[in-house]
């Protein structure tokens, strides 16, 4: 296995996305990824072709690691992300929901394996990986810093936040590296069901009592600029996103993705009955697209430092998980190893 | 933290339904064999997209390596007289 490449930039990414905070895109950061001028020719011909980059194929040193951290944060928020869900297991209100619930969140655990099996095709350790997340030398979206307050919070999360994901994610399903955009197809597949039930139970709430409606429209106003963040900072204001474009990761810019992303949700709230907390939307009969406030990102930069208010919380529950799970990895190596002396003695008998 | 024990690399192959073959799906870590396949169950078939399972450690796999890919499928290349569409059939004549 290659040496694990550390980027001395954290760069924030949000379920396939990838931006830093104002900072560190201030600072002269030597070591983050920058174009080669030596691309291979059979590397650059594949790109110009839209042809797919596999495993073994020759590609710049910059692009490998740009995937390796894209792939592993993306990883790591899949993880993360079953932690503000998986509080509401135990207290979902019925056993429909409950089992729902359950297979949403086993869902986002299978995500992640996915994408760390996608990593690891460009030469790193998933061990590595973890303990990068673990130390906190890596990121996961920031998306799952905020608490899932009320059952509606669960709602919200699979309608809103895994609704900006796969207007995220849909375009990484042609992503010119095989293994990530293959992992991409099947997470898409897997999404839509998330959101549906989001949307589902926002839904009933907003359709019982006064306080459940209540409740419903309180989870959408806390989710609803977040989840406008998850896109990452405007165009202008993306630096990475020119090379992640020219490299064929990404496929649409930031402000792009927003604007679909509102474009969709809009007519759905009207559905649900709930209002999204921003008075300047409006559809612009000119340009096609829902008018919006531009999005005050202070508070996401806040939240990537470590300001937001369950970063401690969702790393330190991460941390203990691996901790207190090792007895069950290592019973399982030593049961293998007793198998397969057990094996070798039969053979050799 | 990382004293547990490194676990190995498996592919896992799919047979989605039965008529078509087994077809490379991704990979993943377990102790053994067996727990491998129940591992590949539960990731890769939750929404009933096999009927069969192989799991293959990764380090037991060898590959054309994509720097020859010239010269090592090159004996294809010149012989375009294996497909049908290289020679020429008569005007009128069927089932050719």
């Amino acid at each position: 296995m290659r040496e694990f490449v550390t980027s001395a930039v954290t760069v924030v990414t949000v379920y396939g996305n990838d931006f830093t905070t104002p900072e560190q895109q201030a600072a002269p950061d030597s070591a983050a990824p920058r174009p080669a001028d030596d691309e291979p020719a059979s590397f650059r011909a594949l790109l110009e072709a839209d042809d797919r980059v596999e495993p073994r194929d020759e590609m710049p040193e910059a692009y490998r690691k740009t995937l390796i951290r894209q792939i592993a944060q993306h990883a790591h928020s899949e993880i993360i992300g079953m932690q503000p869900e998986g509080n509401w297991i135990s207290r979902a209100p019925s056993l429909r929901r409950k089992a729902i619930l359950m297979a949403k969140v086993q869902d986002e655990a299978g995500h992640g394996l996915y994408l760390y099996a996608a990593a690891e095709t460009l030469g790193v350790d998933r061990a590595d990986l973890l303990d990068q997340l673990h130390s906190g030398r890596q990121k996961y979206s920031s998306i799952f810093n905020y608490p899932t307050l009320t059952w509606a919070d669960v709602g919200a999360i699979g309608w809103l936040v895994d609704g900006a994901a796969i207007v995220n994610q849909v375009p990484l399903c042609r992503c010119s590296y095989g293994p990530y955009a293959r992992a991409m197809v099947r997470v898409c597949k897997e999404e839509s069901f998330h959101q549906r039930q989001g949307f589902e139970i926002l839904h009933t709430l907003s359709h019982g009592s006064d306080a459940q409606k209540a409740m419903a429209q309180d989870a959408v106003n806390r989710y609803w600029w977040p989840s406008l963040m998850m896109f990452g900072p405007p165009d202008d204001d993306s630096p990475n996103s020119a090379q992640s474009m020219a490299w064929g990761i990404k496929r649409f810019s930031n402000d792009d993705l927003r604007q679909r992303f509102i474009d969709m949700t809009v007519p759905q709230a009207e559905a649900l009955g709930l209002t999204l907390p921003d008075d300047a939307i409006a559809w612009n009969e000119e340009r096609g697209h829902y008018d919006f406030t531009p999005v005050d990102f202070t508070e996401l930069f806040e939240v990537i430092r470590g300001n937001g208010p369950c970063n401690e919380q969702r790393l330190s529950h991460r941390v203990r998980a691996h901790e207190e799970g090792a007895w069950v990895r290592e019973a399982a190596a030593a049961y293998a190893d007793k198998q397969a002396a057990r094996k070798q003695t039969e053979s050799v008998a | 933290m990382n004293a547990s024990p490194e676990e190995p690399l498996w592919e896992v192959f799919v047979r989605s339904r039965r008529g078509l073959s087994h077809v490379h799906v991704g990979s993943l870590h377990a102790a053994d064999a067996e727990m491998a396949l129940r591992n590949a169950r539960d990731l890769y078939t939750r929404r009933r997209e096999g009927v069969s399972i192989w799991v293959v450690p990764a380090a037991a796999i060898e590959a054309t390596s994509p720097d020859e890919k010239d010269s090592f499928f090159d004996p294809a290349v010149d012989k375009v007289y294996r497909h049908p569409t290289f020679y020429d059939v008569p005007e009128g004549v069927e089932h050719l």
